[in-house]
């Protein structure tokens, strides 16, 4: 996935989150060297100078760390980026229930909602195997069909 | 630091009882920063530039480049893409090449050879036989090659294609030495909105607005491109 910025927010937040992001997701992986300011600017069509500061602030955080001379690494501490990942999970999950809730659902509506999600998606992932079945069952009558597929054609030349 | 460029009440009027082109502008621009120059038609962003440039002189106040008056020691440290072409165009653009190398002696010429090639224009063509779009870039070209402090470019990429806007807003951000200013005055504000640090908004030879994008962003919860639209509303 490439780099895409929302129009009405800065810049710079969303380079962090972004940053964030695939540290979490393992895109970045624990002790992977990071390409330079320049590079990753160019890369996203962002200012060098707006990059630094992002690159800067993850390093507050801890989840990267520069290196005098060799450049930045994402960290090694992989609890450190499991904290991340769940406090970002709670974020999202948050942000989903702040959507919720202006809708008028109660906390509890919502985990109902949530079982019924559940249930209908394990419904679906039932009804995929019944056609995957299906279309197994008919591709097997079409062998079938097949075996004698000459008179077919012999009735059509006649007409 | 000092500012790369500092205009002091600076005043340009074309004719004695016209309305000033630039009104008592008072800007100062740092270094290591990418600068867009926003305004409607006739707001003064061409007037500025060519002051900055020595094609103009103020009728009154100042333009200073790296502290000094705009004068021939300041064309040195300032690279300058104008609106319309100067050049030759019965040159080919190997000659450009060697023009600009003869004139300037921050002129980097293999950075010129390794832009031309990855937009593959072909060197040896007559700059006339080019497309309206692929002058542009060559001329573009000649002008990021330059070792310069101050990059003053005047509508850069108004003429081509999107592919080639992203190359040469690539180009500026991986070439530009990291105490150097960029000054584009541009109309296509949301291309190159993401890349710039900050924008000066002019309007009737006014500088309304002198803030950092992201500045804006977060005061407006909108883009500089959707400010402006804002603000510009004809």
């Amino acid at each position: 996935m490439g780099w895409i910025f929302e129009q009405n927010r800065p810049i710079y937040t969303q380079l962090v989150e972004q940053l964030q992001m695939r540290i979490i997701c393992g895109r970045y992986k624990p002790g992977d060297k990071l390409k330079s300011v320049r590079e990753m600017a160019a890369e996203a069509a962002v200012n060098p100078n707006t990059m630094q500061k992002a690159f800067a602030e993850l390093e507050r955080t801890g989840l990267i760390y520069t290196q005098r001379t060799a450049g930045r690494f994402v960290t090694e501490d992989e609890d450190l980026i499991r904290q991340y990942r769940q406090r970002i999970a709670l974020e999202k999950i948050e942000e989903f229930m702040k959507a919720m809730s202006e809708m008028g659902y109660t906390r509890e509506e919502v985990m109902v909602l949530m079982e019924r999600d559940r249930e209908k998606s394990r419904a679906a992932d039932q009804e995929k195997d019944r056609t995957a079945d299906a279309r197994f069952d008919e591709a097997a009558r079409i062998d079938e069909k097949e075996a004698a597929p000459q008179e077919a054609q012999k009735g059509e030349m006649d007409l | 630091m000092t500012p790369i460029l500092e205009c002091r009440d600076l005043t340009k009027m074309y004719g004695k009882n016209t309305r000033p082109a630039l009104n008592h502008v008072n800007l100062k621009l740092n270094r290591g920063r990418i600068i867009g120059l926003l305004g409607p038609n006739g707001s003064g962003k061409t007037t500025l530039i060519k002051l900055a440039n020595g094609l103009l002189a103020p009728t009154s106040g100042g333009i200073w480049i790296d502290e000094k008056p705009v004068g021939v020691e300041t064309h040195r440290i300032v690279s300058y893409l104008p609106e319309r072409t100067y050049l030759n165009m019965g040159m080919t653009v190997n000659e450009a090449i060697r023009y600009f190398r003869d004139f300037y002696t921050d002129f980097q010429e293999e950075r010129a050879y390794e832009m031309l090639k990855n937009l593959h224009i072909d060197p040896s063509a007559r700059l006339k036989s080019l497309s309206k779009g692929t002058k542009e870039k060559v001329q573009l070209i000649l002008v990021m090659s330059r070792n310069a402090q101050l990059y003053v470019l005047d509508e850069p990429i108004g003429g081509v294609d999107p592919a080639a806007r992203d190359y040469i807003l690539n180009t500026i951000i991986t070439n530009y030495n990291e105490n150097a200013t960029v000054l584009i005055s541009t109309h296509l504000i949301a291309d190159v909105e993401t890349i710039l640090d900050e924008v000066v908004f002019l309007r009737y030879g006014e500088v309304v607005l002198h803030a950092s994008v992201d500045a804006i962003r977060e005061e407006n919860g909108k883009s500089v491109d959707a400010l402006f639209r804002e603000v510009f509303r004809c």
